[in-house]
């Protein structure tokens, strides 16, 4: 099991780097660079050529690859052409306020999913479950900015129970996003608890239609020992690797809701740079991303090995 | 707790019980139909009846369990005097796994994979039986030697997939002892497992139904082993009980032209023949019109029985049968043709193997630096056989034996650690799949044992068929179609299933289609995988006949693997014998099958179960499985009951042939077993 974990590992670090390289190509492959947006769209001759030697930028790509994979391993995401801050306290902030939106979401989608789609799965086909099997849908196919939107009208236009939009910059204390982060969390809840929730609720099925919870019922087990001790541990093992799934694209996904509630977070910033071709920071968010990504899945395949007997018994049988 | 059984009363008393499902259409489609049997303490029953007969659904019903979707539509189920389907969860909780208690069908399956063996058997005890729960581990390991399991306190605390197939078999047994049941009901369990292991299971659960005065109601669709445990046995068809008697009435010479088919279609090890198809399928759920369910496929069938429903009724000898004319059933024939003269075979070898080995352990740097010994890892050593044009090899041996490791080396799967694998004689296979030519690939066809993983069930037949034919001779347009209609009627299908998919034809059906593909090819050696385990052996006699036929036809040479001694008999020209991948014995299968044969034979031989209820095998040998062959001398000798002693661990047994070309590994050289000839 531990030479599988190190492999794993080991696969997680080269798919980072390999991302890493794909970031700086497709970066350089964006017409443009710093410089034709630093200075003016115009700019032509002397100044550019001058800028770009200050900024190192007419070096071969290999070289300034590799200068800032190093300087991205000590933390150092280099210096933003604008304002010259260091690029790691602006994403940092960013990171802060996107953590908090992906926790949120975390903290209320997982266990709600949890719940709602054991209780569809064991009422199937009774009306709580197809309530909530159709609410799932919907909240799958519906994007997320009409979600979004209809979110806002009601709870901030028609009631006004909280602010429709976040005007809290983003090094602002955490507390000061109170209450206007509650909605984009209650967005990203609703689609992240869909996701969740159907395969909670089809792998429940599944595991009550095997040969060994029938036996459990023929064996006079009472139905709700069934249901946890033989049922439940069983169908909720492939759900880690869903919940991973959905963690890391949850991530991504902030793109959309961080742009229609004018949050501060990760997402926006990354759309931004690239419009702003801040070719830096841009390649410093996805290489966040990425990292997370491999992180989180990591993670669920330990998860899942620690958790199943078949995978943590494996070298008892290997020789 | 149990309370004693009453004294005379039948402990389950099914009356007039039918059970079925509401159709698309809303009408109600049955599955069971008026079912009236019971079970006296002490007493077995046995239920066979092709996939589909309801068998299963019957025994379920009598714990008072249907499957999702199915209803009572009349009649009721009693044990010991209580309604079962009249009870609340409450009262059904405590009969079950209690009182009455389920051996499974598949205990692999059927055993929680995330607890330990002994905490499921545990839980069992902690709600059934009246022992203080301190007592309870001490329990679990008596219950786990009741079942004659070696090392209980080790196996106590293993996950179901760290068993063996018997070992999870066992399992379910000793679960279902922990609450002292007075009846039994045990659906199909030991199908899937291996003769011997079949046969120690069958042994263990006849004495513990002759030590406990427990009833048995025993689901099967082996007639051999409903033979060695059934006292009475009851034959459906299409949801019906057609034929009840005594296990000698319904074995020996059966008054329902149903049983009397089944019988025929069963490979008989005392038969020198192919068995007897029973052509035709069952009628489906509804399907069985107003005369006898059996009318099409009865060979004796009248006017009458199209449109008049026979009762169970009762004949002279007491046995009941469902039959409108139980007077001319004896004219039905209960074995095959005999075909018992040696068929003359061309010379012109078709497929060589020359000391072929084989690992499934990746030799890596390491090893092949330190130069480690990579013979003792392998899987299969040693293997040298030649086959000739039209001939059939039959490949037997228990389950790990390496069967299927040999064919997968064959069809390139899998490269040898070394040795030759020759077509033709002269045409060296390369080792791997990938470095083969078309015609290499052509001539060497592989057939697997379930169709449903080796057809593509998003394709129809037709594309199916078209794809060795497109490939391998450029075939399209009319042409395509009608070398795939001919192909079809090659396996007895009409050029209406080209239309069809996978998922709409029969078990039988989709294996005479994965044969057709193999055919397709033209090839000169076809490798069949237990091909047949997995059909109702109804199916089975028709797939057999249909591949000794294309053999006839086109003089193709197969190897044919089974872990079912009587079909190997049935179809093969000559027969090898592997245990642990090294070969035992090989030659004609007259003389591996008659009276000298190798002690791993012999064991194997003596655990068959015939069909015949004064049969007793002779069980020689354990069934332990064994995870490795041992360093040195012969791979037999932890077993072996004839072992001679030290020359058996330390020498490896010398080949020796005899005139018929018959070859044994053993050092014994008074190898005689009066068994069969
Ligand atoms: N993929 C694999 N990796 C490692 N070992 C394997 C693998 N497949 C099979 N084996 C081992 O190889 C041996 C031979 O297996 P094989 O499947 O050929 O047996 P078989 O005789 O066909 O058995 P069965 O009747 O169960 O099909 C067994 O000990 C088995 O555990
Ligand atoms: S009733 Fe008629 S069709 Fe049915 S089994 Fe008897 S003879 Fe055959
Ligand atoms: S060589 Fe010895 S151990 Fe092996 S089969 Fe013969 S008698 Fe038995
Ligand atoms: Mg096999």
């Amino acid at each position: 099991m531990l030479s599988m974990l190190m492999r794993r590992s080991a696969l997680g670090l080269i798919t980072v780097w390999l991302v890493s390289i794909i970031i700086f190509i497709g970066v350089e492959i964006l017409p443009g660079d710093a410089c034709t947006a630093f200075l003016e769209r115009e700019a032509q001759g002397l100044l550019l050529e001058n800028c770009r030697r200050d900024l190192g930028l007419d070096r071969p790509a290999w070289m300034r690859y590799g200068e800032w994979a190093a300087n991205a391993l000590s933390g150092n995401l280099g210096v933003s052409p604008d304002g010259q801050r260091q690029i790691s306290e602006l994403v940092g902030y960013r990171l802060r306020n996107t953590l908090l939106l992906a926790s949120g979401a975390i903290l209320c989608g997982i266990p709600l999913a949890l719940f709602l789609g054991i209780v569809a799965a064991l009422w199937r086909d009774r009306p709580f479950d197809i309530i909530v099997s159709t609410t799932a849908i919907a909240a799958m196919t519906i994007p997320e900015f009409v979600s979004a939107t209809l979110l806002i009208l009601i709870f901030s236009v028609w009631l006004g129970w909280v602010p429709g939009i976040v005007l809290t910059s983003s090094n602002a204390p955490l507390a000061e996003f109170f209450p206007e982060v509650l909605l984009p969390i209650a967005v990203l809840t609703l689609v992240m608890t869909a996701h969740i929730l159907r395969t909670v609720r089809s792998s429940v099925i599944e595991t009550l239609a095997s040969d060994y919870a029938q036996m459990a019922i023929l064996k006079g087990v009472p139905y709700w020992q069934m249901v946890i001790r033989h049922v439940l541990p069983n169908a909720l093992l492939p759900t880690i690797n869903v919940v991973a799934l959905t963690i890391a694209w949850l991530l991504g996904g902030v793109v959309v809701i961080e742009t229609v509630f004018n949050y501060p977070g990760l997402g926006r910033m990354m759309i931004d740079s690239i419009s702003d071709r801040d070719l830096p920071v841009t390649q410093a968010i996805a290489l966040i991303i990425a990292s997370v990504y491999v992180g989180v899945n990591l993670l669920a395949d330990l998860l899942t090995m620690v958790a199943n007997p078949r995978l943590r018994t494996a070298h008892l049988r290997g020789k | 707790m149990t309370t004693p059984p009453k004294s005379n009363g039948p402990i389950v008393a099914v009356d007039g019980l039918s059970v079925g499902f509401r159709s698309r259409a809303g009408a109600w489609l049955p599955v069971l139909r008026d079912i009236t049997l019971s079970v006296g303490a002490g007493e077995s029953i046995g239920l066979v009846g092709e996939s589909g007969s309801g068998k299963s659904t019957l025994a379920l019903a009598m714990m008072g369990y249907l499957k999702t979707g199915l209803h009572v539509l009349g009649g009721r189920v009693d044990f010991s005097g209580i309604d079962m389907f009249a009870q609340d969860r409450q009262s059904l909780e405590k009969v079950r796994g209690g009182r009455l208690a389920l051996i499974p069908q598949n205990s692999g399956q059927s055993l929680a994979p995330n607890l330990r063996v002994g905490a499921q058997i545990g839980e069992a005890l902690r709600l059934h039986s009246a022992l203080p729960e301190a007592r309870h581990a001490a329990r679990v390991l008596d219950l786990l030697t009741q079942v004659r399991l070696p090392d209980p306190a080790s196996i106590a605390r293993r996950y179901p997939h760290e068993l063996s197939g018997g070992q999870q078999q066992r399992v379910a047994i000793a679960m279902a002892l922990a609450g002292e049941p007075e009846a039994l009901l045990l659906d199909e369990p030991t199908t899937g497992l291996d003769v011997t292991t079949q046969a120690h299971i069958l042994e263990l659960l006849r004495d513990l139904a002759r030590e406990t005065g427990l009833a048995m109601v025993y689901v099967s669709h082996d007639l051999g082993a409903i033979a060695h445990v059934c006292d009475r046995v009851a034959v459906m068809y299409a949801g019906e009980v057609v034929l009840e008697g005594t296990a000698a009435q319904v074995l020996r010479d059966p008054s329902h032209p149903y049983a009397r088919g089944l019988l025929a279609s069963i490979p008989k090890l005392s038969d020198v023949c192919l068995p007897r198809a029973l052509d035709g399928r069952p009628p489906p759920p509804g399907g069985a019109g107003d005369g006898c369910a059996f009318v099409a496929r009865c060979a004796i069938a009248t006017e009458r029985c199209m449109v008049e429903r026979p009762d169970l009724s009762r004949l002279a000898d007491g046995a009941k049968t469902r039959c409108h004319l139980p007077q001319q059933v004896r004219s039905i024939p209960l074995s095959g043709e005999h075909n018992a003269q040696r068929r003359q075979l061309p010379v012109e070898l078709s497929l060589s193997l020359e000391d072929l080995a084989i690992s499934y352990a990746r030799i890596g740097l390491l090893e092949r630096l330190t130069g480690r010994d990579t013979a003792k890892v392998a899987t299969v050593e040693g293997i040298d056989i030649v086959l000739r044009q039209g001939e059939t090899l039959g490949l037997v041996g228990e389950s790990g034996s390496g069967k299927s490791t040999i064919l997968k080396s064959i069809a390139g799967l899998l490269p040898p650690l070394h040795g030759q694998i020759a077509l033709r004689g002269q045409d060296d296979l390369p080792p791997r799949v990938e470095d083969r030519c078309a015609k290499h690939l052509r001539d060497v066809q592989l057939i697997f044992q379930n169709p449903d993983e080796s057809l593509n069930p998003r394709q129809t037949i037709a594309q199916i068929l078209a794809q060795p034919l497109k490939l391998y001779f450029g075939l399209s347009g009319q042409a395509l179609i009608a070398r795939t209609t001919a192909l079809l009627a090659q396996v007895r299908l009409g050029a209406h299933y080209l239309d069809r998919l996978p998922s709409q034809l029969s078990g039988g059906e989709k294996q005479r289609v994965a044969v057709a593909r193999a055919f397709a090819a033209q090839p000169v050696l076809v490798l069949c995988d237990e091909i047949t385990s997995a059909l109702d052996v109804s199916v089975q006699a028709a797939v057999l006949e249909l591949l000794d036929d294309l053999r006839r036809e086109n003089g193709t040479s197969y190897i044919f693997v089974s872990h079912d001694l009587a079909v190997v008999k049935a179809l093969s020209d000559r027969v090898a014998v592997l245990y642990q991948g090294r070969l035992c014995e090989i030659g004609p299968t007259v003389d591996v099958y008659g009276p000298t044969a190798h002690p791993y034979t012999e064991v194997l031989l003596g655990a068959v179960l015939e069909p015949d209820p004064d049969f007793v095998p002779s069980l020689s040998a354990s069934d332990v499985v064994e995870l490795s062959p041992p360093a040195c001398g012969c791979p037999f000798q932890r077993r072996c009951p004839k072992r001679l002693g030290a020359i058996c661990d330390q020498t490896e047994p010398p080949p020796r042939t005899f005139a018929t070309g018959h070859t044994i590994w053993c050092h014994r050289d008074d190898l005689a077993a009066p068994l069969f000839s």
